[in-house]
């Protein structure tokens, strides 16, 4: 059996919900963490069993996964994710994000607040919620707003988000920053009540007046308005201060200068209780891209230089930052076909970062897969309280997995990807990794790349 | 030529095909009869969504006396944030058949979609996308430059501007004029220094192909031609980037006093339109080194060099 072709040997149909528990599943020979290959016996949404790898025997009426060559990990959690429902439909929604995500390896995603209406009260995350349970392809955790209608101007219900069904614990305007200070030193006394985190959009608001491109060589001869990097500095360097005076937990949205990093690692040597993500596009990407005016390059925060790409890898390795989550932002096509200034900003990512990742940090020796579940699975998991996920692949735990070929190669393609946005930035790079299954709960979501049953649908 | 959206799309033996084009449509605007056959038959759209009375008039000017239909097309108030505008307009304009499209657009890089967005194949010319770069500008710059100072040389006709040192003052943040004439100026040999305020110098500025100063006295004495840029009074008091017009006059405009400090054969040159009183005194806008009208003229005559390199094609250069 080749390692790109696995097969399930039932005929049982599975679908992406259904009713009841999922049927056995024995993954075979997975290598777990990209180490000893490794059989997984899941059964009742648990790890029954995990042995070496040929030692464990199909139960009656098991489907099997022959994962030799494949890499076992955690089922992906996303700190960051723009699902667009309720009020941009058009750009997406819960069940196209929900795909998007299944596909890219995702068992949770958290759905960020800046939606329409915004996520600032008890129904509205109570809804996304409900819908992504309705999908049922990844566990959508709502993001709630940390200002109502995210104006920054007087705190939304934070405990009625938390105590709803929807369980709130990550709270964040993002898209915008909480730059008034005593409103954000507020944000954080508050979420210490709930064992919430504060995820701030770290952007003077000031300093970034009208800004399109990061500031510096390119931006001078593009005569794009310039984004400092100082702008997100300052932000992050006061947030810091504010989150050890009053005992709080902190979380920084993608920092993309290599001088973020230098102040999260002071901060956290000083012993602040903070923790910090990186994208994607901002551990491969740089402004040289804006140099052709394509506003698929157009991003918020934006791309930065080859250095600040470098910091942040090494910031990845040394665990300065701690994860990396992907601020997927799908657009309709209009919103990015056009002039630079009138452009959207955002970019597509749930079906490329563990590629990019790979890229980016696993093969050029930086992370190993165990450090990639880290990052891109138990700790966001743990900052953003999913109790069920980020969980090892042991006896016991919860059975969200993906399993992922790392020896295949193949350019990305955003027309045949699951979200409705085509603004990937990645569109045409040759990225190593592909997505072979997702489990869920013990129920696969994707096999052979694609989405199983009616997710598909 | 397929477009041109940048002075740095010109390499230099281009540049001085461009410009000696330029010489002999010159010429032919000295005759009694101005208007050429050369475009007949071709359509020149000048797509224009910013307000730009002098440019628009130079460019229409330009395409008629090659004989071209021209259609121009004013949007302005089509503002930005509806930017498939830009889009549409350009399918429509393909559409009706136009063979080059001269945009003004405020954003920056809307020249370089209009070209590369693949909504069209109509052939672009950049007459000034936001803050970026206004090539045709620094043409007739380049052009006038090398017609004085050969006068005051006394060398032949051509040639390029190796050694000419140039002074760009005033308000090169947001000057596409700047951004322009310091690339081609380079392509084409000649030592550019920037005068400005900090405040009115892009960060990234020490990567550009010139030097920079604060110091306008000390440059002034050095330096073959002084090219002063418009400054909006917008910018200045509350605008945040100087404290006040009358600040800015007494540390960077070019008055009499400043003016005795050039070389005696140093030029004056200003793009238009000028704040007298302002980046500029009458005494040095009106005086005998002033090239301020002749630039108007020589944009006529570069803007249809243009026209006809970008329309009649590499084989009728």
């Amino acid at each position: 059996m080749s390692a790109d072709t696995p097969t399930s040997t039932t005929a049982t149909p599975v679908g992406a919900r259904g009713s009841g528990e999922a049927p056995a599943l024995l993954v075979r020979r997975a290598s777990l963490l990209g180490g000893a290959a490794t059989d997984l016996l899941l059964e009742g949404g648990r790890v029954a069993r995990a042995a070496p790898g040929g030692s464990l025997e199909a139960p009656a009426g098991a489907r099997v996964v022959e994962a030799e060559g494949l890499v076992a990990l955690p089922g992906l959690v996303d700190l960051h994710t723009h699902l667009r429902e309720p009020g941009r439909e058009d750009a997406e929604t819960v069940l196209t994000g929900s795909r998007a995500a299944a596909l890219g390896g995702f068992t949770a995603v958290h759905a960020m607040a800046n939606t329409d209406p915004v996520a600032d009260t008890a129904g509205v995350v109570e809804q996304v919620w409900r819908l992504g349970r309705e999908v049922g392809l990844v566990d959508v955790r709502p993001v709630g707003a940390v200002t109502v209608g995210l104006a920054g101007e007087r705190l939304a219900e934070l405990g009625a988000m938390a105590s709803s069904a929807a369980r709130v614990r990550v709270f964040s305007d993002d898209g915008r920053c909480v730059a008034d200070p005593v409103l954000m030193r507020r944000a954080l006394e508050h979420v210490r009540s709930v064992d919430g985190v504060v995820a701030q959009h770290a952007q003077d608001p000031r300093l970034t007046e009208g800004a399109q491109m990061h500031e510096g060589v390119v931006s001078s001869v593009l005569g794009l308005r310039g984004w400092p990097a100082v702008a997100e500095e300052a932000v992050i360097a006061r947030d810091v201060l504010l989150a050890d005076h009053v005992g709080s937990r902190l979380h920084v949205c993608h920092v993309s200068t290599a001088g973020s990093v230098e102040i999260v690692r002071w901060a956290k040597a000083r012993g602040v209780d903070v923790t910090a993500e990186v994208t994607p596009h901002h551990l491969l990407l740089t402004d040289e891209l804006v140099r052709g005016y394509d506003p698929v390059y157009k991003v918020n925060p934006p791309l930065r230089t080859r250095a600040d790409v470098e910091a942040l890898r090494e910031a990845v390795a040394d665990g300065t930052v701690d994860v990396v989550a992907t601020d997927h932002a799908p657009h309709p096509m209009e919103d990015k076909d056009c002039e630079w200034a009138a452009a959207a900003m955002g970019m597509t990512g749930l079906e490329t970062a563990l590629s990019v990742v790979q890229e980016a940090l696993v093969e050029t020796g930086l992370l190993g897969w165990a450090d990639v579940a880290r990052v891109l699975s138990s700790s966001p998991a743990r900052i953003g309280r999913v109790a069920d996920h980020g969980r090892p692949l042991a006896e016991g735990e919860p059975a969200h997995l993906v399993l992922v070929d790392p020896s295949a190669r193949r350019p990305v393609e955003p027309e045949r990807h699951a979200t409705q946005g085509r603004n990937s930035p990645f569109r045409g790079l040759e990225l190593p990794g592909r997505v072979v299954a997702t489990v869920l709960r013990g129920r696969p979501v994707v096999l052979d790349g694609a989405l199983v049953g009616d997710g598909a649908a | 030529m397929r477009h041109l959206l940048s002075a740095a799309d010109l390499d230099r033996e281009g540049a001085l095909a461009l410009l000696d084009v330029a010489e002999e449509m010159a010429a032919t605007q000295a005759r009694e009869i101005k208007k050429l056959p050369t475009l007949r038959g071709r359509t020149v759209v000048n797509l224009f969504f910013e307000d730009s009375t002098r440019t628009r008039i130079s460019f229409e000017a330009a395409a008629k006396r090659l004989s071209a239909d021209v259609i121009t097309f004013s949007a302005k108030g089509s503002s930005v944030s509806k930017g498939e505008s830009l889009k549409d307009t350009a399918l429509t304009l393909q559409a009706m058949g136009a063979d080059a499209v001269v945009l003004r657009h405020s954003a920056s890089g809307a020249a370089h979609r209009l070209a590369h967005a693949g909504w069209s194949g109509v052939g672009v010319l950049n007459a000034g996308d936001g803050t970026h770069e206004h090539p045709t500008q620094a043409l007739l710059d380049a052009f006038t430059l090398r017609r004085r100072l050969r006068e005051h040389s006394g060398a032949g006709p051509g040639g390029a501007l190796d050694g000419v040192r140039v002074a760009v003052v005033g308000d090169v943040l947001h000057s596409r004029v700047a951004r322009s004439n310091v690339l081609l100026l380079r392509t084409l040999g000649a030592d550019v220094v920037l005068v400005a305020p900090p405040t009115l110098l892009p960060v990234g500025v020490d990567a550009w192909p010139c030097r920079t100063s604060w110091d306008l006295d000390a440059v002034l004495p050095e330096v073959d031609a002084v090219m002063v840029l418009r400054v909006q009074r917008e910018r200045m008091g509350g605008g945040g980037f100087f404290p006040s017009a009358q600040e800015y006059t007494r540390r960077f405009g070019l008055d009499g006093r400043r003016l005795r400090l050039l070389p005696e054969h140093a030029l004056v040159m200003h793009p238009g339109p000028m704040n007298r009183g302002l980046e500029i005194s009458a005494e040095a806008a009106d005086s005998p080194r002033s090239t301020i009208v002749e630039q108007v003229s020589n944009g006529v005559a570069v803007r249809m060099a243009t026209l006809y390199l970008l329309l009649a094609g590499e084989d009728a250069a």
